[in-house]
């Protein structure tokens, strides 16, 4: 995994509660047995008006021009705005590779689905809970295209749009850790083998019928 | 000092090792393995040269993909197929116990786990796939997981977890004749919508949830992930031991004793406090169908599609105009009058056999009316097809007009042929009413078997009871 590092970027917003995975990710295309190249069918309903079938050439659908993804400069968005309870459903990773797929390196909203907020960790894309009034306020500043940039760092814990306000964000310590250092969680894991198989001699004695 | 919830008892039992900050690792069980969510995890074990840790925890299948007709030419789909043979392939490779395509194990997973003895009181289990929490029925703790994490369980036992909040979903009482475990799940989430348990892990009590079979709980627990929790839990009591003993992965004989001694505290002490409480009263329960595009927007069969002129909020009147839109419905239209295309009647929420019992028992003698243009039960399992076949179910359904499937996720989510065209509205016996979940443009209304089938009969939605 890369180490998430401090960025400006655009940033786009899809002003709905609830987005669901299946919104991010049209099922069809959960066939592949790769962790690329989910990026082109990122909200594909959305984003085209045609339906998409995978191992098509995406290129040659019919482009949704009103979905904000289909627009400049959001077509190029590094960070995602949206509403609560972002991500909901089902426990498909592939959401998170489309989304970083796309380009997307962070994702704003008022919370997350648990699922999606951990499978997002484990791939280097950061999503960052702000309160209510905080998205409400980046939804206006985009709505009155103030500007469409944001920098995001991490290791302070802050968003910072480029009028210079400030927002921090809460992150637990290891998650942070692991991001910022681009840690595998396995490798992390594995270090602690000889406690699990401690572990595994006492359990398995207290639970012999599991063995 | 207070006493202990279920899902504190079981975490404790299972955590290996915990750091200052909380995060622990957790030990697994059982880890259910599928074709969609596995080949990226196989694959990153073979990159970095891992070996699986305990092969025996692993049971898989394939269940999204699998075509429900024609099994004699196999998956046409290639790639569909690709991801079927990658699991068959993986599977054979490892030694992984795997019921293939043809096997009449085979099946949903979360309906074979349990139907296997798989899934065990007051074990972990986890699979790639958000609807483990299923399997918190038995009062074990059980929740889905990304790909990543699936590779981190093959390679390790164990996940990095950090324990969430306990919260009680207590409904009180008996519910009505009529009302189903699914009327009662869609119930609940009405009332705490589907971000409702985000954080937590919901323990379900209650006369009427102990007075539900374990197929009436699993549907129930099933459904947690849509109230936005990660794992629901329901005490090990009598009716669960019934269910497990003598299933073929369920211990026996000397170790069958043993286990049940130790399962017998499989269950919140009486002075447990949980973070959250919600109590129901299971009276206020009539038989539920959604209205819109989350779970949450349900009502009452007789009560009619709410306004969002009406609805305070404008982010949330926003939702459920977009919901309405989509759905092609009107503000007040009453739900009984709204007519379906498409019955399905399956997934992992409602396609045991009790479910299948309860569909059959209200087309018995009746014929799919003439507006539905398609309707189908797809068993969850091989296993439950053939008892459903040998309590001639499938006769009755077979001459009320449906179509009678091989078992699979199938129009679940429509990653197979069976899906829903642009516009199709569907009484559907899943799980999800998302936009495009089970096809582009497709219009879903959850309702339990038993309401599907009284819409197949009707054309519309219709209360069952009234039949
Ligand atoms: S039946 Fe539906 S919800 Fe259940 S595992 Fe299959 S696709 Fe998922």
């Amino acid at each position: 995994m890369e180490k998430f590092e401090k960025f400006t970027g655009i940033i786009a917003g899809i002003d709905r509660p609830n987005i669901d995975t299946d919104a991010i990710i049209p099922k069809q295309y959960l066939k592949s047995i790769k962790r690329s190249g989910f990026g082109v069918n990122l909200f594909d309903a959305w984003r085209y008006l045609d339906p998409g079938e995978p191992g098509q050439d995406h290129s040659r659908r019919r482009i949704n021009p009103d979905f904000v993804l289909n627009k400049d400069p959001f077509k190029d968005a590094q960070i995602l705005l949206a509403r609560e309870n972002f991500a909901c459903g089902s426990s498909r990773e592939h959401a998170v590779w489309a989304l970083l797929d796309f380009g997307i390196k962070a994702v704003i909203a008022p919370s997350f689905a648990d699922i999606f907020y951990n499978n997002s960790f484990k791939n280097g894309l950061l999503p960052i809970a702000l309160g209510s009034e905080l998205v409400d306020q980046l939804f206006s500043e985009l709505e009155s295209n103030e500007d469409c940039q944001l920098s995001i760092d991490l290791e302070n814990q802050v968003v910072r749009n480029a009028s210079g306000t400030e927002m921090a964000f809460e992150i637990e310590e290891f998650r942070k850790y692991c991001l910022l250092n681009g840690l595998d969680d396995i490798g992390l894991t594995m270090q602690h083998a000889e406690t699990i198989k401690a572990f595994e001699q006492q359990y398995y004695e207290k639970l012999p019928w599991l063995k | 000092m207070a006493g202990k919830t279920l899902y504190d008892k079981i975490w404790e039992l299972h955590e290996v090792r915990r750091d200052d900050d909380g995060t622990a690792l957790l030990y697994i069980d059982r880890h259910l393995v599928h074709e969609v969510t596995s080949p990226q995890a196989f694959e990153g074990l073979e990159i970095a040269q891992r070996s699986l840790w305990r092969k025996r925890s692993i049971l898989a299948v394939p269940d999204h993909n699998v075509p429900t007709t024609g099994l004699e030419l196999g998956i046409t789909d290639p790639v569909a197929r690709l991801q079927v043979d990658t699991l068959n392939q993986n599977c054979d490779k490892y030694g992984l116990t795997e019921f293939k395509m043809g096997d009449v194990r085979q099946g949903i997973v979360h309906v074979i786990g349990p139907e296997q003895g798989a899934t065990l009181p007051g074990m972990t289990v986890v699979c790639g796939d958000s609807h483990t929490s299923t399997h918190g029925a038995f009062a074990a703790l059980a929740f889905g997981i990304g790909t990543s994490e699936v590779e981190h369980v093959m390679a390790t036992q164990c996940l990095i977890q950090k324990k969430s909040k306990n919260m009680r979903v207590t409904v009180d009482g008996k519910v009505a004749e009529g009302i189903t475990a699914k009327d009662i799940v869609l119930h609940i989430i009405g009332e705490i919508g589907t971000a409702g348990g985000t954080g937590c892990t919901i323990e379900f009590a209650g006369e009427a949830i102990t007075n539900l079979s374990m197929e009436g709980r699993m549907t129930v627990c099933n459904m947690t992930i849509e109230a936005g929790a990660r794992a629901g839990l329901i005490a090990c009591d009598q009716t669960t031991l019934d269910y497990v003993r003598g299933r073929p992965f369920a211990p026996q004989g000397e170790a069958w004793e043993q286990a049940i001694t130790c399962w017998a505290d499989l269950h919140s002490d009486a002075d447990a406090v949980f973070d959250r409480e919600v109590v129901i009263d299971a009276q206020d329960i009539a038989p539920q169908v959604t209205w819109g595009t989350s779970p949450e927007m349900v009502c009452a069969v007789h009560q009619r599609v709410p306004d969002p002129a009406q609805e305070p909020d404008p982010i949330k009147a926003g939702g459920m105009q977009n919901a309405l839109d989509y759905m092609g419905l009107k503000a007040n239209t009453p739900l009984d009058q709204v007519f379906v295309d498409k019955i399905f009647i399956g997934s992992c929420t409602n396609s045991r056999i009790e479910d299948l019992r309860a569909a059959a028992s209200v087309v018995k003698g009746r014929k799919v009316a003439d507006s539905v243009k398609l309707a189908m039960v797809v068993p969850g399992s091989g296993l439950i097809k053939q008892q459903a076949e040998d309590e001639g179910l499938d006769r009755i359904f077979i001459e009320a007009g449906f179509e009678w499937r091989e078992p699979g996720c199938s129009m679940c989510l429509g990653m197979n042929a069976d899906q829903l065209g642009s516009g199709e509205r569907c009484a559907s016996t899943s799980n999800r009413n998302f936009e495009g979940r089970q096809g582009q443009g497709g219009r879903t209304h959850l309702v339990s078997p038993a309401m599907a089938a009284a819409a197949a009969v009707k054309g519309h939605f219709t209360d069952v009871r009234e039949l």
